[in-house]
């Protein structure tokens, strides 16, 4: 309780800036993508979708992150993408 | 029918030929017959870490080229039964050999011996591709550090990549008081990211400093710190079940005193 207290207002601790930064890096090491690949893909993805859906563009968020692979052993890349719909069309029917 | 391991790591300097010379040193104490083979050509250095530079007389190339019999270019280590290094070439590149020739040779060893232990160089070109292509297995060596994980996440892949499966982690100069203040990742930090099995933690140790000193492996020191690690990874390797070590009792005094009344 006391060390908690004496840390109170301390900078986070340097192993978990290390932790994070390395999490960051090593999602596009193992994706070996780019930012700006991303950027290209949220793009495209965003003009097929439109064609059917309004979206919210500014709250679309996509990213490149990992989940397990099917048999459990591994960890692979995965392409996440949150897209909140505003009105679906029904130009589609 | 013997089976060979890489000791890899992709950045330089983090600890693989330690390892590599503590591990064999490790199994021949345990009454393995093992070869430790050198393959950083132009930059050897296993020689000197296990005290055996003044004994070579052929090396790697030369097997390689048939300049002699791989028997002949083998030393042996007079103070461990059944301890051999096949040191590298010091005036050759690493194009003196390729992928399918350490296979070959890899092969003909397993015959004979427990071990093969290869002592990779650092990057992932030509040298990396040499010291992997006859291996069974791959020890992954890492230190707490951005640069050092990043690097061993590469390897991982390549590793994988190249059908060298399951790679294990040792994570090498372990510093429990940084540790504790949060200055440096934890092994679950580093497992968390890496996500692939681990087989040992070494504490960063002045012991292997003054064992590289003197040619003696810290493995065969009892009083070493990092020789009781590396005395745990190679009984790890050989199967057996051991805990891991409880870094933090090499605190000295006042962390002793600390634990006694449970701070
Ligand atoms: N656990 C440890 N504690 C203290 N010093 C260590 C430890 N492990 C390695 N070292 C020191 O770190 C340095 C580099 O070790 P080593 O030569 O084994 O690394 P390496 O990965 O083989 O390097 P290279 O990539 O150049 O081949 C050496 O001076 C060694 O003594
Ligand atoms: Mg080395």
């Amino acid at each position: 309780m006391l060390f908690d207290l004496l840390n109170f207002g301390k900078k986070k601790a340097s192993k978990d800036i290390a932790k994070e930064r390395l999490k960051l890096v090593l999602i596009h090491d193992r994706a070996n993508v780019s930012p700006q690949f991303l950027e290209m893909v949220k793009g495209e993805i965003i003009k097929v979708i439109q064609n059917y859906m309004d979206i919210d563009e500014g709250a679309l968020d996509i990213q490149l992150t990992k989940t397990e692979s099917e048999d459990g052993e591994n960890y692979v890349p995965a392409l996440v993408a949150n897209i909140p719909i505003k009105k679906v069309k029904d130009s589609g029917k | 029918m013997g089976e060979v391991l890489v000791v890899t790591s992709g950045k330089g300097g983090v600890g693989k030929t330690t390892t590599t010379a503590n591990i064999g040193t490790g199994l021949s104490l345990l009454g393995k017959k093992v070869v430790l083979i050198d393959t950083d050509i132009g930059l050897r250095n296993l020689d000197v870490v296990l005290g055996l530079e003044n004994r070579i007389v052929y090396d790697l190339v030369d097997v390689i080229e048939g300049a002699c019999r791989t028997k002949q270019a083998l030393i042996k280590d007079k103070r461990f039964d059944g301890l051999y290094l096949l040191p590298a070439a010091q005036t050759r590149d690493k194009s003196a050999v390729n992928p399918e020739q350490m296979l070959n040779l890899c092969e003909e060893l397993k015959e004979e011996y427990d071990y093969i232990l290869i002592d990779c160089p650092a990057g992932i070109e030509q040298g990396f591709k040499n010291a992997i292509a006859g291996a069974d297995k791959a020890i992954v060596v890492t230190t707490p550090e951005v640069s050092a994980v990043r690097d061993a996440d590469r390897i991982i892949g390549l590793l994988e990549a190249n059908e060298v499966r399951a790679p294990k982690l040792i994570v090498n100069r372990v510093r429990p008081d940084m540790v504790k203040r949060g200055d440096m990742m934890s092994i679950n930090d580093i497992i968390d990211i890496l996500a692939i099995d681990l087989v040992g933690v070494v504490p960063d140790d002045e012991n292997i400093i003054v064992s590289t000193n003197r040619g003696e492996p810290a493995v065969a020191d009892n009083k070493s710190l990092a020789g009781q690690a590396y005395r745990n990874i190679t009984k790890r390797i050989m199967g057996e079940d051991i805990p891991l070590l409880d870094l933090e009792s090499s605190q000295g005094f006042i962390s002793k005193v600390k634990r006694i009344f449970k701070l």
